[in-house]
């Protein structure tokens, strides 16, 4: 009791130092421990090398170097929310938590702080409509765009007809994992498919009784909401009962490396969407390497360089800093608040000549966010994997979702979410 | 030397009885109500708010309701997670139903229905015991987690599973949600521990206290003497499970503000609190504060000292953690099995005989 209270009063004296506002504060709440850290390991390194980059080649962002302030959440809210506490009051000016569940807990605070929230193709679906969540952004797309997305992809298999045929739905068992729910029992009854629900609990290593559920039932397509260990699970068991690998279709968190790798030879095949291009195969990597890599100042153990997960960190950070030079930009000052943070997420335009010059050419589909949409374009491409190269392929170019469905439910979602929370919507122009 | 009954006189049975016999026992017990009440209130920020100070004070709670049921009346319990899940939904729900209904009722209400699924998982205990009993409640845990995930009604058939607090005021400040001051949120908690803790103290040393004390140390004895074993262990879960669900009531409405059961109310949770217990001492209030406390503040104060203070990468410190927490947990139950609360109890032996020990 008493050495508790001598380091919590230690833990007082840490706390109560000044925060340092000559920065640009970017807190990453990760997660390199627990059943997550396959996943998590990789987005915090490109999202920590990316600013890292910046920081060594530039000077920071107009000049302002930046702070990265990470903070270990393990995937668990309460950590989540007490990681939250501890970096906002350092100037955090944007937060990117990788994860759904805390990102439903910090959508009430964050809006109440005054502190944007980017969840880039996770968290709040329906924070895409920005007149009810001005604080909350998930440009480029969202979990029902890629619902739709990977639908529309097994239209085109099947001729552009999925009547009568069967599709699972294997989940993780959270807010994360039913969010596609909704928008796929909507498109069930428009082509007329049956759907399969099949949730998996956290954290997800135990899958044998769904898998048999697979195998007896024999769905024409596996769709999957995985994350961390489950992924690495649920392919392993698809190959043990010989599952047709390419009518297994992941979302885009359960189509990283980490996750097929394990599985070998059989995983080939394997199919996931994604809303950015895979591989090492941009300008933007001879710089890291310069100025991160080889300077060793790369985070974590720096060997996942150029990984699914790993490049989507570093597109997570370059949408940021993107937004940040915007930021400074409208308001004409180096130092950016939060406040003027998020008018430069509303404000940003991403278009091809930019990635370019940022050295990630045809990296991702353009980004115009307005006030109204956070969601973004909304457009994704199916990947797949080749076991003996070792590297994902893109096999069709970036669609569309189904948006008159899509756009429905967000609407829809968001209103009932006003209502709950008394918001009145906001003017968009 | 200042810490002894000479001089404190007692000239009725109600001064002998007390809960602080010991002047300085007392002068301590009313200075620390005093900054708990009038000095943190006036000082707290949301970071101590959130990450400190309410959750200690809600798992003090928990412990509180679990050193009831294990360590007054020697049942064990695994079930607490799935029993604070109750507490949780019981509370999303009246809410919801009843908006004008003031959260202080809300609270107790869901507490009082945490209590009566707590007797419906306690009658097992009058047929089977020990590690029996212990794997019920785990069914039990499992059984309220599922139920909850699987039956959209609990939730208000939200897409994604999740319960999110709303605004409710006590007396005019807001007390949940995310726009709710820290002290505010703080002093709700703080009132409602305390009138439970002390509700907690004088059942305990009562006759149905007694009573359980007696299932405890030896049923078939206790039998024999008069005590109703039916009676004795259905109302000792009954009260576990009351503290237990306001517990999980404010651990959803003012600590979290948003739950999904399988993450909030999983496994994890119940043997946090059994931890809690089992470190703090079994069967002393005082020891469920200690548990509660050394649990919640010791991870957070080594991420601060080892990230905050030494800067080591946080994947380290977060391996770290649980290593010396787990250490800590074995040496303490080598040093000394009865907990926490023993050692207090030792050091206050000590200090009465001090500086003349013998």
């Amino acid at each position: 009791m008493k050495f508790t209270k001598v380091t919590a009063l230690a833990a007082a004296a840490i706390l109560s130092a000044a925060p340092a506002m000559a920065d640009l504060v970017f807190p990453s709440l990760s997660y390199r421990t627990g059943p997550y850290a396959a996943n998590g390991i990789p987005f915090a390194d490109g999202y920590a090398d990316y600013f890292t980059l910046l920081n060594e080649r530039d000077g920071g962002i107009g000049g302002v170097k930046i702070k990265l302030i990470e903070c270990e959440t393990g995937y668990n809210t309460q950590k989540g929310v007490e990681c939250y506490e501890a970096t906002k009051g350092e100037g955090a000016l944007l937060y990117q938590p990788l994860s759904t569940g805390i990102t439903y807990q910090l959508i009430p605070k964050a809006t109440s702080d005054g502190i944007p929230l980017h969840t880039m193709g996770y968290g709040r679906t329906s924070a895409a409509n920005g007149k009810v969540f001005p604080w909350v952004f998930n440009y480029p797309g969202t979990y029902w765009d890629a619902a739709s997305i990977i639908i529309e992809h097994l239209l085109d298999e099947n001729g552009g007809s999925l009547k009568g045929k069967k599709i699972a739905l294997l989940y993780h068992n959270s807010a994360y994992g039913k969010e596609p729910i909704r928008t796929l029992e909507e498109l069930s009854k428009k082509h007329g498919f049956e759907l399969m629900l099949l949730p998996v609990d956290h954290p997800g290593q135990e899958q044998k009784s769904q898998w048999l559920q697979i195998r007896r039932a024999r769905p024409d397509n596996v769709i999957m909401w995985g994350w961390g260990v489950m992924n690495q699970v649920a392919i392993q068991e698809a190959v043990n009962i010989r599952y047709p690998m390419d009518h297994f279709i992941g979302v885009w968190w359960s189509g990283s490396e980490n996750d097929v790798k394990p599985a070998g030879e059989g995983a080939d095949g394997y199919k996931a969407v994604t809303f950015h291009n895979v591989g090492a195969n941009y300008p933007i990597f001879d710089d890291l390497k310069k100025y991160v890599i080889d300077a060793g100042k790369a985070a974590g153990a720096g060997d996942q360089v150029g990984t699914v997960l790993y490049n989507r960190g570093l597109y997570a950070a370059m949408l940021a800093a993107e937004a940040a030079r915007t930021a400074q930009k409208i308001h004409g000052v180096k130092q950016i608040t939060a406040a003027m943070m998020r008018d430069g997420m509303e404000a940003l335009q991403v278009d091809q000549a930019r990635m370019a010059e940022l050295g990630l050419p045809n990296f991702g589909p353009e980004i115009h966010v307005t006030c109204a949409n956070h969601g973004g374009p909304g457009l994704g491409a199916i990947q797949q994997w080749d076991a003996k190269a070792g590297q994902w392929k893109l096999i069709t170019d970036f669609m569309p979702a189904d948006r008159e469905v899509v756009d429905r439910l967000i609407e829809e979602d968001s209103m009932a979410y006003a209502k709950e929370a008394g918001i009145t919507p906001r003017d968009c122009k | 030397m200042f810490y002894r009954e000479a001089g404190d006189f007692k000239t009725n049975y109600a001064d002998d009885s007390q809960t602080f016999p010991i002047a300085f026992d007392r002068k301590a017990y009313y200075a620390a109500m005093f900054v708990a009440f009038c000095v943190i209130p006036l000082v707290i920020n949301s970071y101590w708010e959130k990450s400190v100070l309410v959750p200690f004070l809600v798992w003090s709670i928990a412990a509180l309701g679990l050193n009831i049921l294990t360590g007054y009346c020697g049942q064990v319990s695994l079930g607490t997670g799935g029993f604070m899940a109750v507490g949780a939904f019981a509370a999303y729900k009246l809410m919801t139903a009843f908006p004008e209904l003031n959260i202080f009722f809300v609270v107790f209400l869901s507490g009082g229905i945490t209590a009566l699924v707590g007797i419906a998982f306690g009658l097992p205990s009058l047929r089977i015991k020990g590690f029996y009993l212990a794997v019920a409640t785990l069914a039990a845990q499992f059984f309220l987690v599922w139920l909850f995930n699987k039956v959209p009604w609990f939730y208000n058939y939200s897409a994604s599973g999740q319960i999110t607090a709303p605004e409710r005021t006590v007396f005019g400040v807001i007390v949940t949600g995310p726009n709710a001051p820290s002290w505010a949120t703080y002093l709700f908690c703080l009132t409602i521990l305390f009138l439970l803790a002390w509700g907690a103290r004088n059942l305990t040393r009562g006759r149905i206290g007694r009573s359980w004390m007696a299932i405890r140390d030896m049923d078939i004895a206790a039998e024999i003497i008069g005590v109703d074993p039916l009676k004795a262990k259905l109302s000792a879960f009954g009260v576990s499970s009351f503290y237990i669900g306001v517990a999980g009531a404010l651990f959803f409405a003012s600590y979290l503000g948003a739950a999904e059961v399988t993450e909030a109310f999983g496994i994890n949770q119940s043997f946090l609190v059994l931890f809690m217990i089992i470190i703090g001492g079994l069967g002393s209030i005082f020891g469920s504060f200690a548990g509660a406390a050394f649990m919640v503040l010791m991870p957070v104060a080594l991420k601060n000292l080892l990230v905050g203070g030494l800067g080591w990468p946080t994947d380290i410190a977060a391996h770290l953690e649980l290593t010396i927490v787990g250490a800590l947990i074995i040496f303490f139950l080598i040093v000394e099995p009865h907990g926490l609360a023993q050692l207090w109890r030792l050091t206050k032996e000590k200090l009465r005989l001090w500086p003349f020990p013998y």
